[in-house]
């Protein structure tokens, strides 16, 4: 990895996202659209909203990542950037890597984060205890870089392809699908009582394998795409 | 065509999309007659010889079709994935064609696994679908699968193709010691290996002989459909080479 490129990068997406705001804002919008059409087609029954919160919060929330992220290599590959940035510093595979994850980093600061703040904000409308909004919270602060990881991976895949989007949502759902059992699991088990220290642990241990594989693979599919 | 592909036999002889046709256009008559033939002893033996289940009655006899189709929906993953990977190391379009055969065949024998195990289910477990550990990462088997079948069919460059499509495959690979631990790591309703190389099996010698029957007819089978398959893709990528005209069909 070179930090130039990985700084370069990252500030430039950051720079984008502030100059187009409500763009940056849309997956965020997304989220509160699709969370808050549960309780109306659920019904408002407050048993049962707390019952499907977890799983409810952290299914829209993968959504909500998917769906944001099938644009994050696009518009650079469709002008020219992208092929330029991976040939900068003239160090080829260590190029790619930056790239990748600056990239991934950014998707999670532009929709990760803001998505960890409002979180709590559903979880009190979903009629969930105190101690379950903070376990939401460490789950989602573990869990959405994970999403962010490996949707990135899915970008670079299905890049420039046709209905890349549903595509990317195929391939990349299922390997989300540990992250959303074990996250929405914790939160499920401190609203029950019990102990969610598993549940975090092999969140964590995810977190870490998809962070030393996934921008690995994430730069194998960048030089296939762009070859 | 046959003497001088004998005497130059070679480790990577048929890794040659030509004389890969031709062989495999040889073999696959000879796959179907076999599968058909273990296909007809292992299903007598699982329906007429192998006795009657003390606590499933007749239902158990679902796992002569069941255990084996889950095994090849495994098996076939892991060869797709190697195959793919061969593909995209060492740029051999033949393994890349291969990989690509696969897919389908893999795909069906998750399905029939999946199918096979609701209709046993339903008159043992009492229900036709549970969130078991192994039903769920087969059933994510299935989306790998499916997703490979549509990452490959999207992209038209076929090299980026078969590449993007190994990359897929070996990130999903992950999955399939998953299903195969599931039911160790998690003590969810789907119950244990029968069958170990290990310790002594715990079944009738004819239940495993109707079993091993039928595995080794999905063999046959498996091979006789991915051969026939790849050469369909050799067929369609080659179309415009001059040996493809020399050759019957």
């Amino acid at each position: 990895m070179t930090a130039p490129v990985f700084s370069a990068v990252l500030g430039r997406d950051l720079r984008l996202a502030a100059r187009r705001r409500v763009d940056a804002l849309l997956p965020l919008a997304f989220f509160a659209v699709a969370v808050s059409l549960f309780p109306l087609g659920v019904g408002p029954e407050p048993n049962t909203l707390r019952q499907i919160a977890p799983g409810v919060l952290w299914v829209c929330a993968l959504l909500a990542a998917m769906l944001s992220v099938t644009q994050l290599f696009a518009a650079d590959q469709a002008d020219g950037s992208l092929e330029q940035m991976m040939l900068a510093s003239g160090a080829g595979s260590a190029s790619a890597l930056s790239v990748a994850i600056a990239k991934a980093v950014s998707h999670w600061l532009l929709t990760g984060l803001p998505l960890l703040v409002v979180a709590p904000l559903f979880g009190v409308m979903f009629d969930l205890s105190g101690r379950s909004i903070a376990a939401l919270c460490a789950s989602l602060a573990l869990g959405t870089p994970i999403l962010s990881l490996l949707g990135s991976l899915g970008a670079a895949l299905t890049l420039g392809v046709r209905n890349g989007g549903v595509l990317l949502i195929l391939l990349i759902v299922p390997l989300c699908i540990p992250a959303l059992i074990f996250g929405s699991g914790a939160v499920s088990a401190v609203e029950s009582g019990a102990s969610a220290r598993g549940h975090f642990s092999l969140l964590g241990a995810l977190f870490i394998a998809t962070a030393l594989l996934a921008p690995l693979a994430t730069a194998a599919a960048l030089r296939i795409a762009t070859e | 065509m046959t003497r001088p592909m004998l005497a130059n036999l070679r480790l990577f002889t048929f890794a040659s999309p030509p004389r890969f046709y031709v062989l495999a256009g040889r073999l696959v008559p000879w796959l179907w007659v076999v599968a058909a033939v273990l296909a007809g002893a292992g299903l007598w033996v699982g329906f007429f010889q192998a006795p009657t289940d003390a606590t499933q009655g007749d239902a158990y006899r679902i796992i002569f079709i069941h255990v084996p189709a889950a095994w090849m929906s495994m098996l076939l993953y892991m060869v797709m994935a190697f195959w793919a990977a061969i593909g995209w190391a060492f740029n051999a379009r033949l393994a890349s064609m291969v990989a690509r055969a696969i897919a389908p065949t893999g795909a069906m024998f998750t399905f029939a696994a999946l199918w096979s195990g609701a209709l046993w289910g339903k008159p043992t477990w009492g229900t036709w679908w549970v969130w078991d550990a192994r039903l769920t990462s087969e059933l994510i088997l299935l989306f790998l699968y499916l997703g490979y079948m549509a990452l490959v069919n999207a992209i038209d460059d076929t090299r980026r193709a078969d590449q993007a499509g190994a990359l897929l495959a070996v990130i999903g690979s992950v999955n399939v010691p998953i299903i195969y631990f599931s039911v160790k790591w998690w003590n969810t309703l789907h119950q244990g290996a029968t069958i170990s190389a290990t310790t002594a099996p715990k079944m009738v010698a004819t239940m495993l002989t109707a079993m091993l029957l039928m595995t080794l007819a999905c063999w046959a089978y498996g091979f006789a459909v991915v051969f026939t398959r790849t050469r369909a893709i050799i067929a369609e990528r080659e179309r415009d080479a001059k040996w493809l005209n020399g050759v019957s069909s």
